[in-house]
């Protein structure tokens, strides 16, 4: 067993864990988007982000992929961890403004306004479709094409799969291609609607 | 030529080598490097062979066509040796007259030697001229005197005598003990202690025995250009260093990861490995040791992220070129999840160096904690561009203004940029800073592997934050959300400020968005994307400020912030600037004053520059 602290608590966790299944264990929450039990951590969204004190240096890291360690001083709620999160959350908002997955998280870490300028791309590059079709579909249909702003999820070529089984695994998996938020009517806005309801742990415009 | 089998055959070649050149009189080298290349320098090597092979002095005479010499900016560059007499901007048309006076005879031409720009005073040889004296060319002093076609030019000049000194006078550990004590640290920027990472590598097991060293060769700062000068012009010592190396991690196998955009490199590269198997200095049983080791070289597609570790393995394992997390360090699972142990070029080029000098000797250069020469690319508004060695601990005025012999005509120094896009600008009242990685991180750049950007007062610093972040939005790998979606967002507020929309509230959201992106981002692309913009803020925010409550660019470089007017008063109505203006801005009679219309005005500064009696001003 390997000791360590979150958030002030002394905890025990099993060799090989990573932080975010060490705190989840624990009843500590961390926002994730790009993570999925079952896929490979991908640590790609960087909304798991942690402050991990280690041998008396602070840094951020992602808890998804970040193995714990003895003796490490983990804190998911500390003020650097607080701004760096709510930034990416605007950050992802910009890229797709209507992700009722995003307006839900905005609200509940108290974002309330998108500084950015916003560009609808319906896709957050999150990685989960192409993990998932490939770790437990066993088709790898789907990768990433291109690098930098220009990068996408996309088939090779962009020509009909020949691998594609049309299981929908990658739409049952996708964080953001669902109904959109009701709320916010001009990309850019926010709904922010459930932000002062008091049961902001169980998102209640998802419902 | 049978293969080389034990360190004492390895000395009787070098000793027959030697012989064999004694029946030179003298060596004409001709600097072969990219600058040169540009300047035209075949042609002056095929006129220097057709004029001694006319003269009949092709048995004599040694003519070698040798790696970049660093004094870019005056190429082609001729040295004859040993008078060391130094030929700059050498046309083929001089090549009968420096034959004539300097090979057949003993004088020097006049009008081919390099003039202070001061006193106008010329020097014979390249020590005396100040761009070389104030260096420390360990490294590269080779470069200027070695055929890198030549495997032999190699040996002749002591070379594969480090490799064998390793191989049967030191054991690993001495020799990482040797390269700990030299106080060698990674070249490609961060600095991280050589030793500790070989270390860390032979420390880890390999589940088959099979572990890697690799050479990054992937430099792709804007106007960086060591390593590639390194690799064109002295490949032996990257690989002695990779030999050396290998021995000490206990490697079997080695690769060089080389853009693809470097020809000259890669061709010079693959040459000289074969050459080497060739004799035995690569491959199995290497000079009868019992120690196998063998380099194959992998192209990079030009993906500057390809630079990181991480991406460079995936991308040699034939993987999309991107970076992973590295809590297991590539030390442990790296290339084909074996051990596998990085170096930059110019890290493994300075390994026979140590091996050769002695650790106490090599650590007699520079400061307590960064040791050795670094190589620097000199470029941007400086007098004397090239690829300059200095001793770490020299201060960055001293290179600028010493070496670099200051801004050209007359302007006056803003910043110099260090570290390329993961690096900062640094400003005048900085100049004293020694140059180690230490210090230049403190001062909110880095090391870098080596790009030295000066730039004058006609250098817009926002515009220069604009372009490094431009540049990184391209490179970016796209992975994770802060760099890619990050980088872009920064990109839109310096475009916004920069076209005087820019607003103080988004200079606020700058600085916060920069600090989490450098605090989140998955790799050290991103980690360091930030430093042009955050540098940038830290010692030039007046200049921020400026173009965003005064709406002014004071470099001119802005173009919506600049207005053009025609001063009537000067203004002769010749009709000049109205034909040249491309967009038809520019009206008025001959023999009139002429007006621009600001509405249509491009900005783009043509009448500013036809004009003959300073009519146009610039705002």
């Amino acid at each position: 067993m390997v000791r360590l602290v979150i958030d002030g608590q002394s905890v025990e966790a099993e060799e090989g864990w990573t932080v975010l299944e060490a705190a989840r264990h624990y009843g500590v929450e961390i926002p994730t988007l790009c993570y999925a039990e079952g896929l490979s951590p991908y640590s790609a969204c960087r909304l798991c982000t942690v402050e991990i004190i280690s041998r008396g240096r602070s840094r951020l890291s992602a808890s998804c992929s970040y193995p714990v360690q003895e003796g490490i001083e983990v804190r998911t709620n500390s003020q650097k961890v607080r701004r760096a999160r709510k930034v990416i959350i605007e950050l992802l908002l910009a890229s797709c403004p209507n992700s009722r997955t995003l307006q839900c998280l905005a609200s509940k870490y108290g974002v309330t306004r998108i500084r950015f300028r916003p560009e609808d791309r319906g896709c957050i590059l999150c990685g989960l479709c192409v993990r998932m079709c490939k770790e437990q579909m066993q088709a790898g249909a789907i990768g990433f094409a291109n690098r930098g702003t220009g990068r996408e999820v996309a088939v090779p070529f962009h020509a009909k799969s020949e691998v594609c089984r049309e299981c929908g695994a990658c739409l049952y998996i996708c964080p953001v291609c669902e109904l959109p938020c009701p709320g916010p009517l001009q990309p850019g806005q926010l709904c922010n609607a459930c932000l002062d309801s008091l049961q902001l742990e169980a998102f209640p415009c998802k419902e | 030529m049978p293969k080389i089998e034990s360190p004492q055959s390895l000395e009787r070649y070098r000793e027959i080598l030697k012989s064999e050149r004694e029946k030179y009189r003298a060596t004409v080298s001709v600097c072969g490097g990219t600058g040169c290349q540009a300047h035209g320098c075949e042609a002056v090597y095929r006129a220097l062979e057709g004029e001694l092979s006319a003269r009949g002095m092709k048995e004599s005479i040694e003519l070698k066509l040798t790696g970049c010499h660093g004094f870019c900016e005056i190429g082609p560059l001729v040295v004859i040796r040993p008078q060391g007499i130094f030929y700059r901007q050498v046309k083929p048309e001089d090549v009968p007259l420096i034959v004539e006076k300097s090979v057949l005879g003993v004088e020097v031409v006049d009008e081919l030697l390099y003039q202070l720009p001061d006193n106008g005073k010329r020097m014979v040889r390249e020590e005396d001229i100040p761009f070389y004296g104030k260096q420390t060319r360990l490294l590269l002093k080779d470069n200027g005197s070695i055929d890198p076609r030549s495997i032999e030019d190699y040996i002749v000049q002591g070379g594969y005598a480090a490799l064998a000194k390793a191989l049967f006078e030191m054991d690993p550990d001495g020799i990482i003990d040797a390269v700990d004590r030299a106080g060698l640290r990674g070249r490609g920027g961060a600095g991280f202690p050589t030793a500790r990472k070989w270390r860390a590598c032979r420390a880890a097991t390999a589940r088959d025995g099979i572990k890697y060293v690799l050479c990054n060769a992937d430099e792709g700062d804007p106007g960086a250009y060591m390593d590639r000068s390194l690799l064109e012009g002295n490949p032996h010592a990257v690989l002695e260093g990779m030999a050396i190396g290998a021995f000490a991690i206990g490697a079997c196998e080695g690769y060089v990861y080389v853009r693809h955009e470097y020809p000259l490199a890669v061709i010079n590269l693959h040459r000289a490995i074969e050459q080497a198997r060739g004799l035995g200095l690569l491959g199995k049983n290497i000079l009868g040791s019992g120690f196998d080791f063998d380099v194959n070289v992998s192209l990079g597609g030009g993906a500057f992220v390809c630079g990181e570790s991480t991406a460079l393995m995936a991308s040699i394992e034939g993987r999309i070129g991107e970076p992973r997390v590295k809590h297991v360090h590539t030390a442990e699972r790296g290339l084909y999840n074996r051990p596998t142990n990085l170096n930059n070029v110019e890290t493994w080029a300075n390994v026979p160096l140590i091996i050769n000098m002695g650790s106490e000797q090599y650590a007699m250069v520079g400061t307590e904690k960064s040791k050795g020469t670094k190589i620097f690319s000199l470029v941007g508004k400086i007098r004397n561009t090239g690829l300059v060695e200095v001793p770490m601990g020299i201060t960055l005025r001293e290179i600028i203004y010493d070496i670099g012999g200051g801004i050209p005509d007359g302007g006056k120094f803003k910043a110099v940029q260090t570290g390329g896009p993961s690096g900062g600008c640094i400003p005048e009242s900085l100049l004293d800073t020694p140059v180690d990685f230490d210090s230049l991180y403190e001062v909110g750049s880095m090391m870098g592997s080596g790009g030295m950007i000066v730039m004058d007062e006609t250098t817009c610093m926002v515009d220069i934050a604009r372009y490094f972040v431009d540049f990184l939005c391209g490179e970016s790998c796209g992975k994770c959300v802060p760099c890619r979606e990050g980088l872009k967002q920064m990109l839109y507020i310096l475009e916004d400020i920069a076209g005087g929309r820019g607003t103080m509230e988004q200079l606020d959201l700058l600085k916060e968005l920069a600090e989490v992106v450098r605090d989140t981002s998955l790799c050290g692309l991103g980690q360091t994307a930030a430093n042009p913009v955050l540098s940038t803020i830290r010692y030039f925010e007046d200049e921020y400020v400026e173009h965003i409550v005064e709406g002014k660019c004071r470099a001119g470089v802005c173009k919506p912030l600049l207005t053009f007017l025609i001063d009537p008063e000067k203004c002769t109505g010749c009709l000049r600037c109205r034909k040249q203006c491309p967009v038809g801005a520019i009206s008025g009679r001959k023999k009139e004053p002429h007006l621009i219309d600001q509405e249509r005005c491009e900005k783009c500064g043509i009448c500013l520059e036809v004009c003959e009696y300073g009519a146009v001003v610039r705002k």
